[in-house]
Formats: structure tokens, C-alpha cells, sequence
């Protein structure tokens, strides 16, 4: 049984205007354990997705559908004090920014420790005990003298390793990570990729990991949803994926990375346009107004997401060949 | 229970110190970040002049028996003998400011003014900041119909000139005293605190660390109280000391039109320049100067340290 089974979710939100369908029908599962890639470029619905799946949405100017389930428990359905609860304690979240997520006024040492107080019920002085072994444990140095500093006072790889020592203080089953190393610098973020996976597979904690960063979703990922705009278009293991994309946007996006290979001189692959560009057919494919494999049987009508022979997923009617190996 | 030396001791010295310094964390709390910002406020020329005006002012206040050469409300046979409409005297030895217009001793009046002063700009502004505070944190952290009505109410105080409020303020309560002044200058700062708190409680919803905290669990009373309302604490503590400078105008002011406290006995320096000050003023402008000044100076201190608050306690300035 997986652990968490997020069906048909589809987030539309409705500020002024037409409606807007920021995540359209997105299902997957995540395995206990298991670290999970949601890729696309901005504004293909990730981060929303995840913000759905913890019920952070703002209350008003939207409508939330379909199911999350946590352990058979529908997220969506569950009463805010109880899904309070859960946050923190079975599922852990970090944020892009480090800086901007830790509060600029209170030590870093009661951040730790609020949580453990939340959830465990430790008094003050067992939590921040226990916030120092935590801090330890990333990898923080002289974390008593941390313990008692502010956000400001620590460097960015520091703030992003504290919190992942919030994030994973009472030992969630489930850790959602949205971009947790676009802030930060390349060494630095090898450091956090390496901490994270080491965490995640000696805790035995599941990982969903958003990003759009290709190398991040390589190091660390064991299955891979790619999304655009809104919708699951890809879906498969780490490998098939990297060796063999089948969507057209997976395959520009593997080949927009700059490789060292490839030889000085040589152009840089680009999709065109963006993902803002309004789509003029309402069924069929959203990727088609930038595919260069487009056909006229993508935009007529809604392209389903039929399983693949080899336990993914694909969204389209003229996938890239596969190459047949020699 | 003792142990013998060596490396057990030195583990056991080095928990006991780790559980000393997690508790004095414990404790810390915002105090750092006040300490941070009053390390800065030292090297500050503007905040050290501000602060030292109101050191004195405030020194004066408390040793008010102490400082003032005589009683305040005694009226003495030396000055009332050669007291007339069109003749007030002026210093002598035993009276370094002279008389007042009832022959009591001047300096002393001046110096018991500055408790007088203080204690109704202190009070005002505090009451003022509570009920402004509160409404405004509750507006913003609550929304929807409860932040319409308060805001809404604040905008109708606002719309009205604050000394006009005030006034309007003291003659519902029908009988003019001390405290009705104090709790007219409060209301009319009431709107400023609310609006400071709910626009800061409005942005820090949005906010990252706000969300954080929400994706910890944490219950929606400690969002409010441990997120939301430290940050908009800095921004509160300046506008405190603003307010309180304009505090000490306005119930100068309502003192001055006559809607002050109307006992003769009450030295207020806002008393003492709009009834003595004005109508002896071509006798003896003294009496008008120096509550004046008093009030100015005061003002002036507390808006000098206000400014270099703002400066210091802005956490982007913070290193």
C-alpha cells in the first residue's frame, strides 16, 4: 500500500476572472521510503500541488479536488485541527528560500524546539536538547552555540541545513521538499543533496522532491512526474527516463542542459516559448503550441495519460522514438 | 554523590555547561534582538542626544521633591506681597524663576510639570498602544467582516483631526479631569497603533516563515502570538515613542484650550502655558518660555530616539 495516493487532484483558483486551473488531475503515489521527482519548468503547478497535499492553500479564492490519501486518511477531508496535527509530525516540508522561511526575530534554537513542544509534548529545556543533537545531526557546527543565534547570523547553507532539522524533528514518514537548493550555491547545494539523501535513507522517510533542476532529480530520485502545465505528462523510473524520454517537453528539457560533452561551439537546445502562452484549444494537448512534434491529432481532443510497458506513464500522441539499441 | 576526577568530571562539567547555556536560550527569547539593536543605538549621536534629554526630563520627574527648591503649590508671603495684575517678580535668590501668578515659586511648578507631563504622555501612549494593538492584531490575524468593522471604525477616527477628537473626546465625558485627558489622548492613538499592527499582521501572513510555521503544525493562536506579533513588535516599540512626543503635545493642548484638568493646585506644563502663559504674557513672558521649551525639548527627545529606533531596529539593517 502506498503511503500517500494523491488522486485526480486538481486545484482551480478563482480571483476575479475566469478561473484558473493551476493543477489539473494530478495523481501519483509515493511509496514508504520512496523519493519521489516532481519536475517541470515555473509555473506548471508544482509547488501548488505540494501546498494542496499539506492544505496550505489559502482558504479563500480557490476550490481543491480529488483526494490525498495519507495512509488511507484523505487529507482533504480531515478537520484543519486535525490535519494541524499531522503537519510536522507525519509529513515534513522544507521551502525554497531558507532565509525567508526561518522567523528573522526568534533564535533558531526555540524554532527547533516549537516544533518538538508541538508535537511531542517536550517541555522547553527536553526540546532544545534534543534541537541540539538535531542540529548536530545536519551537520550545523558548535550547534549550542547556534542554538541561540538568529537567521541572519548563520549562512545560507546553515539556515537550509536547520531547516531540514525542523522539517525532520519528529521523524515524518513523508517529507516534501520544494526546491530546497535553488537558493543556494552549487557546492553548497551538493552538500544538501547529500545530507538529504543520507537522511531520507537512514530514516527510512519518504521524499517527494520538486524541482526543476534535471541533475537534482538524477542524484536523488527513484521515480520521476514530470509536469506541465498542470498535468502529469511523463511519468517514469529514474533510468527509463534519463536514457529513454518519451514526451517531447521531457525530451527538450533533457536536452536543454548544458552538457560538457557536447563540444564547444554547439547550440544550446531551447523549447520555445513559455508555459504562461495561452493554449487555443481547450482539449487537446497544452505542450503543442511549443512541441516540435506536433501533430493534428493533438489538438483535437484531450490527450490521455495511458501507462507505459515499462510501469510508467506517458501523455501523448507522437512520443520521441526510442532508440533501439544497436 | 561524588565522582572521582578525571574525564567523568570533565563530561559532567561540559553537560552542566551545555543545560546552562540551552536554558539562558530559553530565556533569550527577543532579548538579543533588543540587545543587538541597543549596542546600535549607543553608536548612534541622534539616539544618545534623544535619550539623554529624556534621562533628564525623566531623572526630574522621579526626584521631583528632591530637585524643586520648594513646594509647588505654596504660596509665599516674599512674592504675594508685591504681586499685582500688571507685576509678577521675577527671580530672586530663593526663587530662581521668580513667581507665578499666585505667588508660588516658579521653578518648583516647572519641575513637578515634568512628572505631570510624563505621567500623562506615559499613560496615554501605553493605553493607546494596548487597545490599538489588540484590535489591529485581531483584524489582521481574524480578516473577513471582523477587520472591515475595525478598520472601518479606525477610518472614521482618522478622518477627524486628532485634537478635534480629543476635544470631542473630553466634553462627552461632561466633567474634565486628569484622567479624562489621558483616556481622550489614548482613543485618539488608538487608530495609529491598529493600523501598524494589522498591516504588519497582513504581510506576514503571506509570508514564508508564516507558512513554515503553518507546515510545522503549529496551532493557529501560536502563529498569531509567536510568529506574528514579535515581528510587528519593532515596528511598535517606534511608533510608541513617536506617539508619545505627540501625546505630550495634544494633552498639552486640551490643557492649553482649558479642557485639562481644571484643579489650580496641578502643575502641567501645558497648564501652566496656555492659562498663565497666555494671559501674563505681556507681564511676564517667562511663563509662557519656559513650559514651552519643556514640552518642545520633551517632544523633541522622544522623537530623536524614536527616529534612531526605527534606524536600529530594522532588521535589515541588523549584522
Amino acid at each position: 500500500m502506498p503511503l500517500l495516493d494523491v488522486r485526480d487532484l486538481s486545484v482551480v483558483f478563482q480571483q476575479g476572472g475566469k478561473p484558473f486551473t493551476a493543477v489539473d488531475g494530478v495523481s501519483f503515489t509515493v511509496e514508504p521510503g520512496q523519493a519521489v521527482g516532481l519536475v517541470g519548468e515555473s509555473g506548471c503547478g508544482k509547488s501548488v500541488t505540494s501546498l494542496a497535499i499539506m492544505g496550505l492553500l489559502p482558504r479563500r479564492g480557490n476550490k481543491v479536488t480529488g483526494e490525498v490519501l495519507f495512509d488511507d486518511t484523505d487529507l482533504l477531508r480531515l478537520r484543519p485541527q486535525d490535519l494541524r496535527d499531522r503537519r510536522g509530525r507525519d509529513i515534513g516540508m522544507i521551502f525554497q528560500d531558507p532565509l525567508s522561511s526561518l522567523n528573522p526575530v526568534i533564535p533558531l534554537g526555540l524554532q527547533v524546539a516549537e516544533v518538538l513542544e508541538r508535537h511531542q509534548g517536550k517541555k522547553r529545556q527536553e526540546a532544545l536538547r534534543e534541537a541540539r543533537k538535531l542540529l548536530d545531526a545536519v551537520g550545523i557546527p558548535d550547534p549550542t552555540r547556534r542554538l541561540k543565534e538568529f537567521p541572519h547570523q548563520l549562512s545560507g547553507g546553515m539556515r537550509q541545513r536547520a531547516l531540514i532539522a525542523i522539517a525532520l524533528a519528529c521523524k515524518p514518514r513523508l517529507l516534501i521538499a520544494d526546491e530546497p537548493t535553488t537558493a543556494l550555491d552549487v557546492t553548497i547545494q551538493a552538500q544538501i543533496l547529500t545530507l538529504l539523501k543520507e537522511l531520507v535513507d537512514e530514516s527510512g522517510t519518504a521524499l517527494i522532491m520538486i524541482t526543476h533542476d534535471l541533475g537534482v532529480v538524477a542524484g536523488l530520485c527513484d521515480t520521476v512526474n514530470v509536469l506541465y502545465a498542470g498535468k502529469v505528462v511523463e511519468r517514469a523510473a529514474r533510468h527509463e527516463l534519463f536514457a529513454a524520454a518519451r514526451h517531447p517537453y521531457t525530451h527538450g528539457l533533457l536536452q536543454s542542459v548544458p552538457r560538457l560533452d557536447a563540444g564547444r561551439g554547439g547550440r544550446l537546445h531551447q523549447i520555445r516559448g513559455s508555459v504562461n502562452d495561452n493554449i487555443p484549444w481547450p482539449d487537446g494537448c497544452a505542450f503543442a503550441p511549443r512541441c516540435d512534434r506536433v501533430i493534428d491529432a493533438c489538438i483535437g481532443e484531450t490527450v490521455p495519460l495511458e501507462p507505459t510497458f515499462r510501469g510508467g506513464a506517458l501523455r501523448c500522441t507522437n512520443p520521441v522514438p526510442q532508440e533501439v539499441p544497436a | 554523590m561524588t565522582r572521582p576526577g578525571g574525564l567523568s568530571t570533565l563530561a559532567e562539567h561540559k553537560r552542566r555547561r551545555i543545560d546552562e547555556l540551552t536554558a539562558r536560550t530559553a530565556q533569550a527569547g527577543g532579548v538579543s534582538l533588543i540587545r543587538d539593536a541597543g549596542r546600535r543605538l549607543l553608536r548612534n549621536p541622534t539616539a544618545i542626544v534623544g535619550a539623554t534629554i529624556i534621562l533628564l526630563f525623566l531623572v526630574i520627574a522621579i526626584f521631583a521633591p528632591l530637585v524643586a527648591p520648594h513646594d509647588p503649590v505654596q504660596r509665599f508671603p516674599e512674592l504675594t506681597q508685591d504681586l499685582t495684575v500688571d507685576h509678577i517678580p521675577g527671580p530672586t535668590a530663593g526663587h530662581p524663576l521668580g513667581s507665578d501668578p499666585l505667588g508660588r515659586d516658579f521653578a518648583s511648578r516647572m519641575v513637578y510639570g515634568a512628572r505631570q507631563t510624563l505621567f500623562v504622555g506615559v499613560l496615554a501612549t501605553m493605553i493607546g498602544l494596548l487597545i490599538g494593538v489588540l484590535l489591529g492584531a485581531i483584524a489582521g490575524a481574524v480578516g473577513g467582516w471582523v477587520d472591515v468593522l475595525i478598520m472601518r471604525f479606525t477610518d472614521v477616527m482618522l478622518a477627524l483631526p486628532s485634537l478635534l477628537l480629543a476635544i470631542t473626546l473630553v466634553a462627552l465625558a461632561r466633567e474634565s479631569t486628569q484622567w479624562t485627558v489621558i483616556m481622550a489622548v489614548a482613543i485618539v492613538n488608538v487608530p495609529i497603533f491598529a493600523r501598524l499592527l494589522r498591516g504588519s499582521m497582513l504581510a506576514q501572513r503571506e509570508s514564508d516563515h508564516v507558512l513554515a510555521a503553518r507546515a510545522l503544525g503549529v496551532k493557529r493562536r501560536d502563529v498569531v502570538t509567536r510568529h506574528m506579533l514579535p515581528n510587528s513588535l519593532t515596528a511598535v516599540i517606534v511608533q510608541a515613542t513617536l506617539t508619545f512626543a505627540v501625546a505630550i503635545l495634544d494633552a498639552a493642548a486640551l490643557s492649553f484650550l482649558g479642557l485639562g484638568d481644571p484643579d489650580i493646585n496641578r502643575a502641567e506644563w501645558g497648564l501652566m502655558l496656555g492659562v498663565d502663559g497666555v494671559r501674563y504674557f505681556e507681564v511676564r513672558p517667562e511663563l509662557a518660555y519656559f513650559p514651552a521649551l519643556a514640552i518642545i525639548l520633551v517632544a523633541l527627545g522622544f522623537t530623536l530616539l524614536g527616529e534612531s529606533m526605527r534606524e536600529a531596529l530594522d532588521p535589515k539593517n541588523r549584522r
